[in-house]
Order: structure tokens, then C-alpha cells, then sequence
């Protein structure tokens, strides 16, 4: 919504308080100013003058030699180009020595040898937004009014002399979308009275009776509470006065004729819409108010054909749709030249209906803004009443007698109770009664105190947004001043804050990652089908499909994502093309995925972590070699992560062959319970086909589920006491088939020596031609200790041969010597 | 036998002050001191001397030996601390290389604000509630007083997956859940980090996605004049002791009264500057105190109990924090953006 500062000015006494600290004013009271625009862009020394004669220049083609008084009591004679130019016309001139907008000086000059005093001006030229004006004018020269004085001040002319407020306004301030509006609101917050239009009072001139040229029925009685109409004869199509189409301009609405003009000008005084139907494009003279039918159509008055649904509200005559209600009027009942009988309608639409029909044809209009917020019950009649007025003032129009109206309901203004302990309790503040009683006066809110510190606030319905105590409470607050609010502290007992067990862990893991030379990523939640599908083991196996968005902004972001993964990749694509080839990212972040084809319920949301390692785990430097990552690397967080949990020996890993990984470079984790293992994710390297499609080098990646770390992390450090014996070290090294794992040597070795075996580790795998193909030697680190005393060679000595004899029978280990 | 004992020491002192390698040391310490050195043999003359002789000679003998040893081992220290330091001097690096750090890492900034605000209000007894991010209608909207097709729905524009089910457009139904859940507890002090989505085009400015922070606190008693208490402890916290709050009135379906808050601008300290728009103020923050409707879908009588909360884009504040010109770097995850926060 846009306001001018003069017509504004119309309502209430603005003297002493310039745009700049109204706009404050409003701002610092809850009604936002954007931005406020001088209407002058920089015009001075600009009059309105008379073409007297207009002559050809003798040596251009294009160009004209015009005599002009401006009133300067000596003619002008200036050249002028543009096409449009004729004798009789008053245009604005800028005189010699003035300024136009773009730092244009005018000066006295010659043109192709003819001196020019001065300059005939176009909108474009004195800073007028140009697609606010009929196309005739934007092509050439301003054409004023034949009336408009010469010599006059073009910006008192044009109304250039004013200042446009751009208001922000939040849903519940639809109060504000006129000019009304805001004088209330600009009243209420400096204390300074009204001055509204008054009523007129001599609007007939004619006996003739409205009801008996139209009619009026409202069937959809829901969607519609009142619907008024007035009949006004023989009008004038033509422009309306200067001083209307400049109040449209300054509030952003082209104009167009003197009828829609005074119905758009009216809209914006009184908030309320109105619509001029030719009357004798009405075919009964009969209007009606329903729901659209089945399989209607209607041309609006943009030219579009629109597919009405059985939701959507209609005007209709004896035999037709002529308006989809509220939203636009049809273009088989539009105001023309030749309309000689208007039909005004001024009604109340059912602000949903209008907000979903506009809504799903695509249609917003100046009109629906207005009846989606719900128009002010109270202005129905009066803004019929202004804009007849207004008719057959500046359209030569006689207005019939009474109005064709149905009032299906008529809303009561809200009766809310307020008491000033609830004021002074909810707000911290100190309020006396005669500091509340002055809002509401200042506000006009109608307040009977029906106890010492408590009224009874009849709202006026233009406020339909006062339902409660506490919306009154905000207005005592916003006009007193959110400033003299104090500052206080929470009374009562004190809690204590602490994060819960998963966040901590969170942010453990968050920390262990960036010290383990991780940078943590955050990555969009949507993508695109092809990547939800890239790992589905990870995207909830082959019962979950992803869960679509219903209207996708585009094919990249369509799905919900089932896998941190393929973000990861694609980052580490981004930073690659950015000459950063060693990356090393994380994120924790939520996957969804559910078994339903067709959602019903809340998809599940599940904490995942990932991570992805490409490039070289250090670079290379004066006194190293890079070293690029391998699988161990990436397992090797994992280890240090579950050891930071206290799930060290919980974690398990198998070689695995999960979709989207290499298949000899893989794990499944598997957590450990008394239940068996649970799969809580994948550590990999991403299979090369993968990795070509990407374009990157080997690149290591893992991704689990949090919430069986969650559960199971513990955090109970349990101390031993320190070793009093000392402990043996054997080494052992065995040759077994290349397929063997490390890890279930170790398993074996373990079970096989004993309580005295404290540890056993590998600590060399060596394969070569000298122990034949197929073939590695596994070299393992026993130590072996008892914590009551020192062992002799002997017992450890056959602990040791019940690890060889294991190997031996269980892998055809071969000792090595 | 006496005097020639006395020479011998002159003597060998005196070569053992010329001595330069450890070699000669050795060879000079074998020629005095040794088995068949000359210590020895001017002993072997004690045979012919009397018995009160013998006593007097030995000791000056076993004088002149110490005296040798001595200045013997002195020069053998010397030549060590020599040899170490020749050693040492070999040994010497070029210390302004550079060194051999633990790869570099760090979170993400947004999770470092997001930690830092929750560290913030953990102090002040809050707890960190969580919610899903994909959301009913009525968590999102309904029970925040914002029913279906209400024009305040507008305001965010939505990501729906069927009818009736969303991506939050904000962090507000976790609120209803966490009051929902504490079956009419008081007081209730919780802040709710979390994604949010709204279908908007993203530019340098705009985001999809991006990240809230909700504050609510629920109690018998609690004042519009706490919430700016706490906003303010907060601020001061967050940029400062010298940094002040103002609010403006606004609208939220699910407050009343509502405000935005702006705060004493970072960069200019309320003198005005390019970042404030030369207002002097920034603004950071919506809150209100919690609607009786939105206090009713949570199980509480708001006749007995009255709330207030917050909320805050937790982009937005890191992008005044850091003074980062473009949105879309939050989610590029672009190493040389990155690893700009890798610190305390």
C-alpha cells in the first residue's frame, strides 16, 4: 500500500510533522514504512503553458517551432520533437534555468539554427513512472487538461509536490490497506483529531428508483454477507480530473476512465472494493451472488479465459457469469466508451473464498488484497454511497434512488472485556486507569468501565483484528510504547539448563571430527530422485521409496534425501573445481524415509553422520610426501569416534558389498549387542564407476546412524587399577590364504590363549613371491600378564602354543621361523 | 727424591696446560700416571728410604698424583663439552620452516553460532528441544493459531508433501510439542535449534533452507517486561555489555503482543554505517508473548499461566557476526569458506 503524504494530510492535521517522521512514527507504532519517495524526482522552475501555433522547423523534418505562453506575459517559442505536439494544448514547459529529473539543466539553445526557450516536457521527462499513464501519453508529449491554468506550477499540477509511504504491513493490519486506515492509526499515535469525508447529502437527482433497474440475490449466502448495488445513469465515459488520476499515480494504480478511476479511488479511501458493471451488459438487470457450476467458463477483463470450480464465487446476471467476486470482473460486462448506465456494486466476500480462488487462478488483484484480509462491515454502504457521489460529480451521472441491497448478516463489533491487573501483568508495566482510558480514546475504541480498572471496549469493526483481551493489551502497549516497557527478570523458581544425552554426544562427535581434521558440511535436505537412489542400503533398503515434494521448485531439490552421501560427493566435486583437491567433510544431519507410497504419517527422521575423505590425507611439504587417504584412514575415525562413545569393542566391522561402494573395500558396522549384530551403517570406498561419473579420485566414505549410538554410548569411565606385574611380549607371524581377515586371526588368537592374553595386535602383513600366490604372512604382537603376579616362561609359553594350534587348525596357518 | 717429585709435578702440569686433543691427554696421562709411568718410577726409589722417611714421601707422592689427576680430568671434561657443542652446532635446524600440524578442521559456523546461542541460554536454564523437520499441518500452522487459509499463512510460503503434511517453515511447533509434552509443567524454558524451509528463490539474501532458533518460556507469571529482560541479557551476552534492544510493535498469529527486535548495530555501535542502513539498528529477532490460543493447543490455561517466546534466523546473525556477503555460502560447503572458522 501506497500513501501520499498530501491526501493524507485530506484526514487529518499533519502540520509540523514531515514525511520522514510520520514514517517514523508509524514504524516505531507497528505500521512499517519501507521506504518513503518524494513524488518530485527533481522538477523546478516547470509551468503549465498554451501552444498558440506550432510551425514546422524550416530545416527539420522531425522537429516543430511551437509559441508558447506560459504566462510569463511575453510567448515563448520553443522546438519541440515529439509527434503528439499541436496548437491548443497545454503542456508542461520547462523554462530556461530549470531542472528535470536525471540532472537535466534547460538552457536557452538553438536547435538546427532556431533558438528554443525552454523545453516541452514529457511524463518520462518529470519523473513519472510512465506505465502508470494511458499509452497515448507515454509516447510523447504531456497533454494537461484544456482547463488547467497556464502558468501554474507543474508539480501543484501533476501533485508532485508530496511524498508516497510505502507501507509493509503485517496480515493483521488490513485496516491500513486505506487511506482511512492509516489516518486512524496516524490519529491514534499523534493524538490529533479526524476529519472524514462527510456523507453527501443531496445524492438524488432523480425520483427514478434504483430497485426498479436492478436487482439484487445472493444465493451463496456463506460467501457473501452483503451486497449492495446502485444504478447511475447516463454518465460520460471519459478522464477523470487531474487531481484523482494524480491520487491514483501517487498510490501506484493506473488510471483509466472517470467510472473506474472513482471506484479504484474509492478503494483506496475506504478500503473497500467496488466494481461499475455496464448495466446494459446485464441481462435482466438482475445480479446474482453463487458458487460457479461445473464446467463454466469466464473471459475476466485481462483477456484470460479462466476454468471456474464449483468453489469459486460469482456475480451473474439473468443468464451469466460477469464476475468472479471479489478477485475480477468479466470482461462481457466491462465499462466502455460507450456505457451510458452503470451498475456499482459494493460488497462483502468471504475472505477465504476469494484468498483460494485468487490464489489457484493465479489472479491477485488490488481488490482481492482487500477481501482476503475481510473488508470493514461498516464501509459497504458508505463507500457505495462516496463513489455514486463521486459519479455523478465527475462522470455526469444521476444517481437513482435507494440502493438494491441484501444484508445476509451483519457483523456486531467485538464486546471485549479487559482489566488493567491483566494489562499491568502480561506487559511488567505500571499503568494508571487514565493512562488506559486515553488509548483507547485515542484509538476510538468505545470503552465503558464496567469496574474500578476494567472495561468493556466496543471495537468498531473497521478493527476486525481485536478479538481478546490480550489484542487490546497489544495496543496499550504499542501506543504507550514498547519502550517504556520494563526490563525486568523471570520471577519464580530456577531451572537448570543442560543439553540432553544425544546432544551432547553431538556435539562431541562434532569436536572429535574438526580435531581429526574434519571440516563439518551443511548441506540442502532435498534433492534429486537419481541421488536418493544412488546407496539404497543407506536410503532405508528396497521397501523405501524418497517422499516427493507435491510441487517442486526444481528436479535437483524434488525428493526428501535418504543419504548424507551424495551431498558429500557433490561438495567435494564443488571444492575440487575450485582447486581444492584434498577434502575431508562431515555432516550430522537427518535422512527420511518411510514404507508408504502415499504419505499419511510423519516420514522417519534419522540422525545419520557422515563422512567423506578424498585426495591426500596430507599434502606434501618441504619434509613429506602426500600420503592420499586410504580406507584406513576413514576407519580409523570411525574407531576413534567409537572409542570416544565407549563402544571400542562394540563396533565390529564385515567386509560388505552395499550398492554405490567399491565391493572388496567395504564394511558394514555392526553394533554388538547380547541380541546379535545391528548394521548401523557403511565405511567404503565409493565404487569406481561412481567415482568416474563424479570425476574424483579415490574417495573414501562412511555414513551410520546415530540413534543406536545414542542409546548405547557410555559415558561411565570404570578405572583399573595399573599393572603391579610386568607383562611378556611375544611376537608371532603365520602364512594363511590371502582371503584371511586380520581381524579374525586376532578373534581366534583371543579365544584360544586365554586370560593371561592381554593383548594381541597385528602389526605387519607382508605378501610376496616368495610365499607363493594366494598366499600373506600376518605378523601379530602378543603381550601376556597376570595381575597378581609375574607368569613364568611356561605358562606363557603354552598360552602361546593354543594360539598357534587355533591358527593352525582353523586357518591352516603355517608358523613362519 | 722429594725434589724430584716436585719436578715431576711441575713438570707434568705444565705439559698438560699445552695438551689440545684428548690423544695427547691419554698418552700424557699413561706417561705419568701410568704402570710404568714416571710417578712409578720415582717410587720404585721408596726401597731406599728410612721409615720416617717413607711416610713423608708417600704423602707428597700421593699429593702430586691428585694434583695430576686432577687437572687431568678437568682437560677430559673440556674436550667432552667441546665435542658436544662441535656435535650440537652439526645438528642445528632451520627453525622457521614450517611445522608438522595435525590436519586442520572445524565446524561448521553456523553450528558454532547455533552452540554459542545455546550456551547462552543453558546458563539461564534453558533446555535444547528438538523436533522433526518434516511436520503435520496442524504442528506447523493449526495449533499456532494460524488455521487453514488464513492470510497470515503467506507470509511462508510452503514445501507440502501431501495435504497435510510439511516441511516446517519454522521451529514454532516445537513448541507445541515440547508444551504438549510437559503435561502443564512450569516453568518451562526451552530453545529450539533446527532447519526450516520455505519456498523462496534463493539469492544473496534468501535461502530455501536455512536455520531457527525459538525461545519459549512458559511459567505462572511471566511479563512482557521478562521478555525484554532476557532479550537483552541475551544480546549483551551474545555482542557485548554496551549493546541495547528496541522493539517494534508487529504481528505473529501465534504472539500477542508481538515485536521485532533490532539491536544496537555491531559494526558502527549505533552511529549508523552501510551494514545498519544508517538506522543504527539491526534488526535480529521476532518474539511476543504466547497467544492464549497457542498456550491452549499446549495444555495450559492461559488464565493461569502466560509465556513468552522468540525467534531468530540464525543465518542472519552469522552473516552480521562475520560479515559474510552471500547466503548461499552457508550450504556450497566450500573448503576456503570453511576453514575460515576453524577457531575458538
Amino acid at each position: 500500500m501506497n500513501v501520499s503524504y498530501r491526501w493524507l494530510s485530506e484526514y487529518i492535521d499533519l502540520n509540523g510533522i514531515e514525511p520522514q517522521r510520520l514514517a517514523e512514527l508509524l514504524t516505531r507504532g507497528g505500521i512499517e514504512i519501507d521506504a518513503v519517495q518524494s513524488r518530485n524526482q527533481g522538477v523546478s522552475k516547470t509551468v503549465v503553458g498554451y501552444v498558440k501555433h506550432k510551425e514546422k522547423h524550416p530545416d527539420a523534418d522531425k522537429l516543430n517551432v511551437c509559441t508558447v505562453d506560459a504566462g510569463l506575459g511575453e510567448d515563448l517559442q520553443i522546438v519541440c520533437g515529439a509527434p503528439n505536439v499541436a496548437a491548443g494544448q497545454k503542456v508542461p514547459v520547462a523554462l530556461v534555468g530549470a531542472k528535470l529529473p536525471g540532472d537535466l539543466s534547460i538552457k536557452k539553445t538553438k536547435l538546427r539554427g532556431v533558438e528554443s526557450q525552454g523545453m516541452i516536457c514529457s511524463a518520462r521527462e518529470l519523473g513519472i513512472n510512465d506505465k502508470l499513464l494511458p499509452k497515448e501519453l507515454q509516447e510523447g508529449i504531456l497533454v494537461l487538461p484544456a482547463d488547467t491554468p497556464v502558468g501554474t506550477d507543474i508539480l501543484e499540477v501533476l501533485g508532485l509536490d508530496d511524498a508516497v509511504l510505502e507501507l509493509d504491513l503485517t496480515p493483521n493490519r488490513s485496516d491500513c490497506l486505506s487511506l482511512l486506515g492509516v489516518a486512524y492509526e496516524a490519529s491514534a499515535l499523534t493524538g490529533r483529531p479526524l476529519t472524514l469525508p462527510e456523507p453527501e447529502k443531496e445524492l438524488y437527482a432523480t425520483a427514478d428508483k434504483t430497485t426498479d433497474h436492478v436487482g439484487v440475490a445472493v444465493e451463496a449466502r456463506d460467501l457473501c454477507s452483503h451486497y449492495a448495488a446502485r444504478y447511475i445513469k447516463g454518465v460520460k465515459i471519459g478522464p477523470s480530473p487531474l487531481w484523482l488520476q494524480n491520487r491514483l499515480i501517487a498510490a501506484g494504480i493506473r488510471p483509466i476512465s472517470n467510472v473506474v478511476d472513482i471506484t479504484n479511488f474509492v478503494m483506496l479511501e475506504y478500503g473497500q472494493p467496488l466494481h461499475a458493471f455496464d448495466a446494459a451488459k446485464v441481462a435482466g438487470g438482475r445480479i446474482g451472488v453463487r458458487l460457479a457450476r461445473e464446467g463454466e467458463t469466464l473471459v475476466t477483463l485481462d483477456g484470460q479465459t479462466r476454468k471456474l470450480e464449483p468453489h469459486m464465487l460469482l456475480i451473474t446476471d439473468a443468464e451469466k457469469p460477469i464476475a468472479l467476486a471479489g478477485v475480477m470482473g468479466g470482461l462481457n460486462s466491462e465499462v466502455s466508451d460507450d456505457t451510458v448506465d452503470i451498475v456499482l456494486e459494493s460488497a462483502r466476500f468471504d475472505g477465504g473464498s476469494v484468498r483460494k480462488t485468487s490464489r489457484q487462478l493465479g489472479l491477485r488483484s488490488e481488490a482481492s488484497a482487500r477481501f482476503e484480509k475481510e473488508v470493514d462491515p461498516s464501509r459497504v454502504r458508505g463507500a457505495l454511497d462516496r463513489a455514486a457521489a463521486l459519479m455523478a460529480r465527475y462522470a455526469g451521472g444521476v444517481v437513482t434512488e435507494g440502493v438494491a441491497e441484501e444484508i445476509v448478516s451483519a457483523p456486531e463489533p467485538a464486546v471485549v472485556e479487559v482489566a488493567l491487573d491483566r494489562v499491568n501483568g502480561l506487559l511488567g508495566t505500571s499503568l494508571s486507569t487514565l493512562e488506559v482510558k486515553t488509548i483507547f480514546s485515542r484509538l476510538q475504541f468505545p470503552a465503558a468501565e464496567v469496574a474500578d480498572g476494567a472495561w468493556r471496549v466496543t471495537v468498531p469493526t473497521r478493527r476486525g483484528d481485536m478479538r481478546r483481551d490480550v489484542d487490546l493489551i497489544e495496543e496499550i502497549a504499542r501506543l504507550h510504547g514498547y519502550d517504556e516497557i520494563p526490563t525486568t527478570r523471570i520471577e519464580g523458581p530456577t531451572t537448570t539448563g543442560a543439553l540432553t544425552k544425544s546432544q551432547a554426544i553431538r556435539r562431541e562427535l562434532r569436536r572429535l571430527l574438526a580435531e581429526a581434521g574434519l571440516y563439518e558440511a551443511v548441506s540442502y535436505s532435498v534433492t534429486s530422485p537419481a541421488n536418493a537412489a544412488l546407496f539404497p542400503e543407506l536410503s532405508g533398503g528396497e521397501s523405501v521409496r524418497p517422499i516427493p515434494l507435491a510441487m517442486p521448485m526444481s528436479e535437483e531439490r524434488s525428493v526428501l534425501r535418504t543419504s548424507l552421501l551424495p551431498n558429500l560427493a557433490e561438495a567435494a566435486v564443488y571444492n575440487q573445481a575450485r582447486r581444492t583437491h584434498d577434502v575431508a567433510l562431515f555432516e550430522i544431519a537427518g535422512v527420511f524415509h518411510s514404507e508408504e507410497a502415499a504419505l499419511t504419517t510423519l516420514p522417519h527422521e534419522k540422525p545419520r553422520l557422515a563422512f567423506l575423505l578424498t585426495g591426500n590425507r596430507r599434502a606434501a611439504a618441504w619434509n613429506r610426501t602426500a600420503e592420499p587417504v586410504d580406507f584406513f584412514d576413514a576407519k580409523g575415525v570411525l574407531e576413534a569416534m567409537f572409542a570416544r562413545l565407549g563402544l571400542a569393542d562394540s563396533v565390529t566391522y564385515e567386509a560388505a558389498q552395499p550398492e554405490g561402494f567399491h565391493p572388496g573395500r567395504t564394511a558394514a558396522l555392526k553394533l554388538q549387542s547380547a541380541q546379535g549384530g545391528e548394521t548401523i551403517g557403511y565405511v567404503g570406498q565409493l565404487h569406481p564407476d561412481l567415482q568416474r561419473e563424479y570425476g574424483l579420485g579415490d574417495t573414501y566414505v562412511a555414513e551410520l546412524d546415530l540413534a543406536p549410538l545414542y542409546a548405547r554410548a557410555d559415558a561411565q569411565i570404570a578405572y583399573r587399577t595399573l599393572p603391579r606385574f610386568p607383562a611378556t611380549e611375544r611376537d608371532l607371524a603365520v602364512v594363511v590364504d590371502a582371503g584371511t581377515a586380520g581381524g579374525d586371526l586376532v578373534k581366534a588368537i583371543r579365544s584360544a590363549a586365554g586370560e593371561l592374553l592381554e593383548s594381541a595386535r597385528v602389526f605387519d602383513v607382508y605378501t610376496g613371491e616368495r610365499l607363493g600366490a594366494g598366499k600373506k604372512s600376518v605378523a601379530l604382537a602378543l603381550v601376556y600378564r597376570h595381575a597378581e603376579r609375574t607368569l613364568t616362561d611356561e605358562e606363557v609359553a603354552e598360552a602361546q602354543q593354543r594360539a598357534i594350534q587355533k591358527l593352525e587348525q582353523s586357518f591352516g596357518a603355517e608358523l613362519r621361523k | 727424591m722429594k725434589d724430584r717429585l716436585e719436578a715431576l709435578r711441575s713438570e707434568a702440569l705444565a705439559q698438560l696446560q699445552e695438551v689440545a686433543d684428548p690423544g695427547r691427554l691419554n698418552d700424557l696421562r699413561v706417561h705419568y700416571l701410568g704402570k710404568k709411568g714416571q710417578l712409578t718410577e720415582v717410587l720404585r726409589g721408596m726401597g731406599g728410604l728410612s721409615a720416617e722417611e717413607r711416610p713423608v714421601i708417600g704423602q707428597v707422592a700421593n699429593e702430586v698424583r691428585a694434583a695430576i689427576e686432577i687437572v687431568i680430568q678437568s682437560k677430559q671434561a673440556e674436550f667432552e663439552r667441546a665435542d658436544t657443542a662441535r656435535r650440537l652446532a652439526a645438528e642445528t635446524i632451520d627453525v622457521s620452516l614450517p611445522g608438522k600440524a595435525p590436519a586442520p578442521g572445524g565446524i561448521h559456523p553456523l553450528t558454532k553460532v547455533t552452540q554459542e546461542i545455546e550456551d547462552i541460554f543453558l546458563g539461564m536454564g534453558y533446555t535444547v528441544a528438538e523436533g522433526p523437520e518434516v511436520e503435520t499441518d496442524y504442528f506447523n500452522f493449526e495449533a499456532l493459531n494460524l488455521p487453514k487459509n488464513h492470510p497470515a499463512r503467506d507470509m511462508q510460503d510452503s514445501f507440502y508433501l501431501t495435504e497435510e503434511i510439511l516441511l516446517r517453515t519454522h521451529t514454532s511447533p516445537v513448541q507445541i510439542r515440547t508444551m504438549q509434552g510437559a503435561g502443564g509443567k512450569t516453568p518451562l524454558k526451552v530453545i529450539c535449534p533446527g532447519k526450516v524451509y520455505r519456498r523462496d528463490d534463493d539469492d544473496a539474501t534468501h535461502s530455501f533452507m536455512f536455520h531457527q532458533i525459538e525461545g519459549l518460556v512458559v511459567g505462572p507469571n511471566i511479563r512482557m517486561s521478562d521478555l525484554k529482560g532476557t532479550l537483552l541479557q541475551f544480546v549483551q551476552q551474545m555482542y557485548g555489555p554496551q549493546v541495547q534492544i528496541r522493539l517494534r510493535p508487529s504481528f505473529f498469529p501465534f504472539t500477542e503482543p508481538s515485536a521485532e527486535v533490532d539491536v544496537t548495530c555491531t559494526q558502527c555501535g549505533g552511529h549508523g554505517c552501510r551494514m545498519c542502513k544508517h538506522t543504527g539498528w539491526i534488526e535480529i529477532l521476532g518474539c511476543g508473548m504466547v497467544h492464549p490460543k497457542v498456550l491452549e493447543h499446549g495444555g495450559y490455561d492461559p488464565r493461569e499461566v502466560s509465556g513468552f517466546a522468540f525467534g531468530m534466523g540464525v543465518e542472519r546473525i552469522a552473516l552480521l557476526k562475520y560479515d559474510i556477503d552471500d547466503i548461499r555460502h552457508f550450504y556450497n560447503n566450500d573448503l576456503r569458506f570453511l576453514s575460515q572458522f576453524a577457531r575458538m
